[in-house]
Parts: structure tokens; sequence; C-alpha cells
């Protein structure tokens, strides 16, 4: 089985060029603004020796090509720029900011799987039934309802009806997250279980129809063991493809629950930063955020590969 | 990661009469496709003839009824600034809608093109297309929505910008994929034998079904078009005050919730009735435009 | 000596019920015995009901398809009323069965080395370590080279032929009394079938399982089983021992199939098929079923229903005319 693993230098490399597009086109964002560049970092209010002191140090009196390649060095060092908002290095407000994200999509990523993996299956075990109709309606509704506004809608109930969490804050021990985080983690599973749902339910239903099924049931394997062993493990495979993709709609969508619900995370800081016209901060976490959902892409792969033995990467390019 | 299905040997156009014959019912007894343009037709009314519908202006301040709730008057109650929450609902309707349709029209070209181009010729041209996919891919929608509308500037037109250089993406990749199915299947390498040239193949053989594809996704892209639309309304940086937008209203509403729930509630409301018309008609035209592929 | 058969279907009846609709009868009252260690084939065109006899006796009934009436007893045991827990312990050690494709009736996920394991795990108790060793044991008796290694495979990486033997051994690891065959070498290449064959027929000799083996291929049930029943529209039609039946068929759909059967003794005679095509069973008329192609129908054929008879010993069919068409034929 380790040597299907040898493609992972392969893919890993293939994921180069897209990272380094990545950083092209957020290089590119300081350029498309009107004016200099150096004044788009520094601010309105930035001392013409400001200016002409990053000017040098962003090279902007050289050629494009040369310019871009500084902002590699300068990135690869951890140098994005210093916010103007906050005269702190954007480096480190990203990095203090990303825990808080994270933390927020795996959690929801915990509470989305919580909830379809059960849904997907009582929906699956008969098309067409009571449960399944039930299911496929919170899809559809589920894919309509704006998610700030789902968020909205569960302060209204949980926070402010029912107090039963808080309305929004991020709490200060660990445990006050989790306390803090759970309806601001809930909104964002209540969006992403249709998807989840929908795939899960549909590759339950091809499982279930399938051969091997009949199989296992002529050996006598029933109930819960079948479940487990032979449904689960067949029906999971295109749903893990799909929520890989999906954890980049996941980032984005975190972005604006966080304000929904004041959560310090990255979402926050670039809004800030957008209505504050804080330039280099909204350049660096729009950078770390592209570059996380290219790493998650490539460990989306190596687990699709690892979960089914039919695939192999290195010699097909797969269809996505 | 799926085998591809097996290749028909039917010839285009007889393929093509045949898919529609297919179709089990007519289209007026199909449940979503009806439900779907009952809504969304309703909804296109009531925008064309807003001011028709409603006394009250949209957007005159009036700040002796501030938050009033649900009366005679006002039936769904007046926000902070004393203005008739039905009546922005209702005007806000031209905004969300105009813009949601005239969004997807770029991304539709722009990825269907190069979606074609890959699909078709493959080779560099692919690996190229496939790499811009990728990297504008990892880019989540609304980190790029507001990252661009920050660089070009507030305003509707940014908002068309940011969109498409978003969405373009799923056509492309829909394109693409759909085309690379349909190159391999019979009828594709007989009208090519046929000395069809490549334009040719492309319209008048591939092209339909691939478009039907396409547009079946268009009508979810607007789904969240609309989505993206409302979300900027909500954090400030769509269209702009004081024009009504469901987005902004949930925003303002969102400060009074513990008193004027309705204000932010109401406005989600309506986005999610047209997202289900708007559904139910893409389901429905799904189910016109290739039977054969329902869910 | 009559001993209790080991498996035991009386009227049998299998169909879908619509909801305020007809029922589609697709079996139809048939009947049948297996004893211990014998070889049964049952042999008909797609659509005969052959296979959801199978099914039925197996408890793998697809979703709609219900028992009408009738029993299938096992070793005396009526199947249908005994409780689901019981009847699941009796696949594996006692019943067990092969399907037709093996590439989608193997876990496609799951090392087939494990997918012969769990049976005996299950039901015989094995710890992991005794269950992969029978497994091995199963593989290498069922003719698999280097065992093994070939135990840590997929299926998908194993050729037809591999995996069959693989679905074999699967079907055996719990020497079943009986093992339930559908088709299970339609699929297969020709000098494949012909080992598998061997292997099986090998294989319930040495463990004296009873097999009953559906196909549509005549030559595999003359080489692989003792007797049979020949199957239409979802009811037998002809029934007795295969050298019988072959040599001198009793009902005119037989011998129909004898006649477009190629047959490489004679190479030269001509091939008839049989005109018309299998009834629609939604359609059941009064008269016999296959009276719409029947070269040799007579008048009330059409008015009503055959009954399966004793013709000859150990022989019976279900045909008005049978005397008069096969008049003059050798038992």
């Amino acid at each position: 089985m380790l040597h299907r693993l040898r493609f992972i230098p392969g893919r890993i490399l293939q994921a180069i060029p897209v990272a380094i597009g990545v950083t092209i086109l957020v290089f590119m964002m300081s350029h498309l603004l009107p004016g200099n560049p150096a004044v788009a970092m520094l601010g309105n209010h930035a001392t013409p020796a400001a200016v002409a002191a990053l000017s040098k140090h962003l090279g902007l009196n050289q050629p494009l090509w040369d310019q871009y390649w500084l902002f590699l060095v300068h990135l690869l060092h951890g140098d994005l720029g210093e916010s103007i908002t906050y005269q702190q290095p954007v480096f480190g407000l990203v990095m203090s900011a990303a825990p808080v994200t994270l933390s927020l999509v795996l959690y929801a990523l915990v509470l989305s799987l919580i909830i379809s993996v059960p849904l997907a299956g009582w929906a699956a075990s008969r098309p067409g039934g009571v449960r399944d109709l039930g299911v496929r309606g919170y899809t559809l509704l589920g894919q309509g309802m704006p998610q700030f506004w789902t968020g909205i809608m569960l302060i209204l109930l949980l926070a402010v009806r029912l107090r039963l969490f808080p309305v929004s804050g991020y709490g200060q021990t660990p445990l006050d997250h989790l306390y803090y985080l759970f309806l601001p983690a809930l909104t964002l599973a209540i969006s992403m279980c249709p998807t989840i749902i929908r795939s899960l339910r549909a590759s339950t239903i091809q499982v279930l129809g399938s051969e091997y099924i009949g199989t296992a049931r002529s050996k006598g394997i029933g109930g819960a063991s079948l479940f487990r062993v032979h449904v689960l493990r067949n029906a999971a495979i295109p749903t893990v493809s799909i929520v890989g993709v999906n954890l980049g709609f996941l980032v984005g969508g975190s972005l604006i629950i966080e304000q929904v619900f004041a959560i310090p995370g990255l979402g926050s800081l670039m809004i800030n930063a957008i209505l504050s016209d804080d330039f280099p901060t909204i350049q660096g976490v729009a950078l770390v955020v592209a570059l996380f959902v290219v790493v998650v892409g490539v460990l989306t792969d190596i687990v699709y590969t690892l979960l089914d033995p039919r695939v192999d990467l290195a010699n097909t390019e797969a269809v996505r | 990661m799926t085998t591809t299905p097996a290749p028909t040997l039917t010839p285009p156009k007889a393929r093509r009469r045949a898919v529609r014959a297919r179709s089990l019912r007519p289209w007026y007894r199909n449940g979503s496709l009806v439900a779907g343009i009952v809504i969304v037709g309703g909804l296109i009314l009531v925008a064309v003839f807003a001011p028709l519908l409603t006394p009250y202006s949209p957007t005159t301040q009036n700040l002796t009824d501030v938050l009033q709730g649900p009366s005679a008057a006002h039936w769904l109650g007046t926000d902070q600034f004393g203005r008739d929450v039905l009546t922005r609902l209702i005007w806000s309707t031209r905004v969300d809608l105009r813009i949601g349709f005239m969004a997807v029209l770029i991304p539709f070209v722009v990825g269907t093109v190069l979606g074609g181009l890959a699909g078709y010729f493959g080779g560099w041209i692919d690996t190229v297309v496939m790499r811009l996919v990728d990297i504008f891919f990892a880019f989540p929608f609304y980190v790029m929505v507001i990252a661009l509308v920050f660089v070009l500037g507030a305003g509707e037109t940014s908002i068309y910008l940011a969109i498409a250089a978003v969405s373009w993406v799923s056509y492309a990749k829909i394109v693409r994929g759909e085309i690379l199915v349909a190159k391999q299947q019979d009828y594709v390498m007989a009208a090519r034998l046929g000395g069809f040239s490549h334009l040719k193949v492309l319209v008048r053989h591939i092209g339909p079904n691939v478009l039907s594809q396409a547009i079946i996704y268009a009508m979810s892209d607007i789904v969240q078009d609309i989505m993206a639309i409302v979300t900027l309304g909500y954090l400030g940086l769509g269209i702009a005050p004081p024009t009504a937008e469901w987005g902004s209203m949930i925003a303002g509403g969102q400060q009074f919730i513990t008193t004027q729930w309705q204000q932010a509630t109401i406005p989600g409301l309506a986005v999610v009735v047209t997202s289900l018309g708007l559904s139910w008609l893409g389901d429905g035209l799904s189910d016109l435009l290739s039977p054969d592929r329902r869910k | 000596m009559t001993e209790e058969p080991l498996l035991s279907v009386c009227n049998l009846s299998l169909g879908v019920r619509r909801k305020g609709g007809p029922t589609t009868v697709i079996v139809d009252d048939i009947s049948f015995d297996v004893a211990e260690g014998q070889r049964f084939g049952i042999v008909g065109e797609s659509g005969s009901g052959k296979s959801m006899t199978l099914r039925a006796i197996a408890n793998l009934l697809p979703g709609g398809v219900k028992v009408l009436s009738g029993t299938i007893k096992y070793r005396g045991d009526d199947l249908g009323t005994m409780p689901a827990k019981s009847r699941r312990r009796l696949a594996g050690p006692e019943i067990a069965m092969i399907f037709q494709e093996p590439m989608t009736a193997l876990n496609p996920v799951m090392r087939v080395g494990d997918q012969i394991a769990e049976s005996p795990r299950r039901h015989l108790g094995l710890s992991r370590a005794a269950a992969m060793d029978l497994a091995i044991d199963m593989m290498r008796k069922t003719g698999i080279p280097d065992p093994a290694r070939r135990a840590r495979a997929y299926p998908h990486e194993l050729s037809g032929g591999l995996r069959q033997r693989i679905m074999i051994a699967m079907a055996l690891s719990c020497s079943p009394k009986l093992l339930l065959c559908d088709e299970p070498t339609t699929a297969l290449d020709v000098t494949v079938q012909h080992q598998v064959l061997r292997l099986l027929e090998q294989l319930c000799e040495d463990s004296g399982t009873a097999l009953v083996f559906v196909t549509h291929d005549l030559g595999v049930v003359n080489q692989t089983c003792r007797d049979l029943a020949v199957m239409y529209a979802g009811e037998i039609v002809e029934r007795g021992g295969v050298k019988d039946v072959f040599s001198g068929p009793r009902h005119p759909y037989t011998k129909g199939l004898l006649d477009s059967a190629p047959d490489f003794d004679k190479p030269d005679r001509e091939l008839t098929a049989i005109p018309g095509f299998p009834p629609n069973l939604a359609d059941r008329g009064d008269g016999c079923p296959f009276q719409p192609r029947c070269a040799f129908a007579a008048g009330h054929c059409a008015t009503s229903r055959p009954r399966l008879e004793r013709v000859l010993p150990g022989r019976e069919a279900a045909c008005f005319e049978t005397a008069r068409i096969f008049e003059g034929a050798t038992a």
C-alpha cells in the first residue's frame, strides 16, 4: 500500500505552480490599485521619507519581474508588510488570527459531519420515504439561506430568546472558546451540510444497491457491521473529495460569520482592514488563506488515495 | 476517479430529439419547473411593478415614524430612518434580482469559452487553463470578492468584475468535463471522419449538450450570486445606501434584533424564497434539458 | 429410503405487489427438492424467474419483490417463519451464494483475504489470525497461486478468473451444506469457465456440499449438474435428470432450447431459434405461457394452464401435448 504514496512528491510538485500563481495574483493586487503601491502600503498619511524608503524596499523603480522576485523573497522571510491601522507586521497579525479561524473551521467541519452522516444514512436507507423527503427538503432550503442570516436567526433563537448561548465574542479560556464558537460553528455547519448530505446520500444509495452488499448479506453480515465495514467506507470516498473542495468555501464563509459573531479571526481582520483602507493586511490575509486552500487540496488528494485503493494518482490526472 | 459512461452510437440530431422525447412528461406537469416559474415570475413582476405596489418611497426618511412595529399603515413596520420596511423589501427585489441575473453573464461566457478550448484541444491549452482554474479556485469566493471590491472600489461594476473573476472557474470546469466526455463518444469521431471542421463539430454536435449543462449550472450560479450580493450588502461593501437592498436591510436590522426582530428576519426570508424559486427553476430546466441525468 | 431433503421449495410464488394495482407474479407456484450433496441445475432465459428463486432462498430478494405464497424449508425448518437473526445465522455456515459478476460482487475497498475471512470470523468465532489462515488455505484450495501474497490484494488488481475463485473461496469458507450459484461462469472467458466449473465440482464433491446452479447455458448444466429444472415465465416446465432430459426432452420449450444451442458433436446441424419473445409477466393469460411461441400448440393450450406432471419415472413436464409431440421418443 505504501507504494501508492509515491505520488505524493509529484502532487506537491504540482501544487507549487499553483502556489506561485497565487502569489503572483496577490502581488498584482497592489499594482492594480491606482497610484503608487508604496502609498497604498503605507496609507495616505505617510511621510514622503517613509514612502521613499518603502519604494526602495519594494524595488518599485525596478522592472516588474524583479519586484515580484523581491516580493517572494520577503514572503519567505515572513515579511508581509506592516499594517497601516495597527502599525504592526502583518505577518504577526495574521498568525495570531489564523488559529481562531482554523478552530472555527474545524469545529464546523466536525459538527457538520456529526449532523450529515446520520441524516444521509437515514435518507438513503429508504429513498423516497418520509425521512428522505424531509432531508432533501432541508437540503434545498439550506442552500437558499444566506449564511450570515442563518447566524442571525440562530442568535435570535438561541441567544436572545432562549439565552442558551452568548450573542457574540470569543471568550478567554479554551473551554470558553468552545462555548462561544458553538453558534458560529453551527451556522457554518448548517450551510455546509446540504452539500455533504447530497453527496453522501447519493453515494450511499448507490453503494446500498451494489452487488457486494448483496454478497456481504449472503455471508450473514447485517445491520451496524454492514454499514460500518462495507457501506460507509465506500460511500465516504466521493464525499471526501467534495468536502476537500468545499473547505475553501468553508473558510470563505467563516470570514463572514466572524463578522456576525464578532470573532477575532482572519475574517474580522480582513473586513476591518477594508473598512480602514489597510491594504497590506488585506493582501496578507488573502495570501495566507489562498495558500491554505492549496495545501488542503494536496491533503485531500492524499486522503482520497489512501481511502480508495482503485485510485492511482501517480498515473492519472484526476478529472476534478 | 469515475469511469466515463459507455459511448452511444446515435447521431447527434436524433439523440437531441430523443432526449427531448424522453422527457417523461410535458413541461407543465413538471412540478419543480412550474413552481420555479411561478415564484421567479412573481418576483420579476414585483420588481417591475414595484412603484405601483406601495405608496411609500424606499429611500425618503421620515424621522417621526422611526422603528414602529407592524401596523395597518406599515405592514412590516418601519426601520430606524422611518422608511417602510415592506416598500424597501419590494424595491430591493429590483436591485438583487437584476444584479444576480446580470452577474452570471461574464463568467458564463468566459468560463465556457476557456473550458471549451481546454477540453476540446487539450494539450498545453488545457494545462494552462487548468492551472489558472486551480489558482483562482484557491481563493475562497468571499476573500476574492472582498479583495477585488477593495481594489476596484465599491459599486456595481466592481461587483460584476469581482464575481466574474471568481465564478468563471466553475463554468470552465463543467464545460471542459462535458467536452472531454463528449469527445470520446462515437458520434463525434464519426463527424470528424465525415470531414467536418473543428468549429462545426464543436458548434453543431458537442455544443448543444454542453451548453445545456452550463445553463443548468448558471441557474444555481444566479442563486450564489444573489447570496454574494446580499452578503456584500450586509458587510457594507455592496450597493451604497440609501438604496434598498436585502443585505443592508438585514445589517440594519441586526442592531434591533431584540425589539424589532422582523427587520432582520423578513429580508432573509425573501432571499430564501428567491433561492427556492430559482433552484426549482433550475431543477425543472435540468429535467427538461437532460432528463437522463436526473439525480 | 426417504430422508428429509436438504432444501425443499414448496409451491413458492414470488411477485411485486403494487399499491392499489395488480400484483405482477414473477415466480408462479414452483416446487423442487435438493438432497444433500445433490447437484441441481435451474435453466431458463432471462426473466424466467430463476435468479429470483435463488435470491428467495438466500433471503436476498430486492426491494419490491415479496414471497406471495409457498414455503422454503431448509433441513425441515421454514425459512419464512424463522426469526431474522436465526435466518442470518444460516448464511455462511449453512447456505452460501456466489454471484455472476465478481468485479461488482466484491467490496472494492477491502482486501480479498479480509473478505474471505469475514465469514469465518463472524460465524465460526475465529480470531483474526486464524481466520486469515483459513482464508489463505481456502485460496490455495481454489487453485490461486501464491495465496499468502494474493490475500493482500484488492479485487481490481486480480483477473476475472481469480476473482471468481475468490468468490468461491469466500462462499465455501465456512463449509456450507448448500451452495447457491447464480450464473457464476457467464462473465468469464470460455477456458476460464471450464476451470472454474471443474473447481466447483471438485470442491463440492470433497465436502459433500449440495449445489443449486442457475444458468442459461445448457453446456454448463450438462457438465456440472445431475438433475435439473427448466423454467419459463416463472414456472417449472420440465424436471428430471440432466442426461435424460437432454437426450429426450418432454417439453416443447426444452426442445426449442436444445435445438437452438450449438452442439460440437454435430457441427453441421442447423440451429433453429425459438420464434417470438419471452412473455410480459404482468400480462399473464389463462393458458400455457409458452403457447404463443409453441410450434405444437393445440386449441386448449391457450385456454388452460398445464400442470407439472409425471411423464416418465423421475421425469415431469408441464404440457398437455407431451405425449403427442414426443411419442416414440426414447426415455
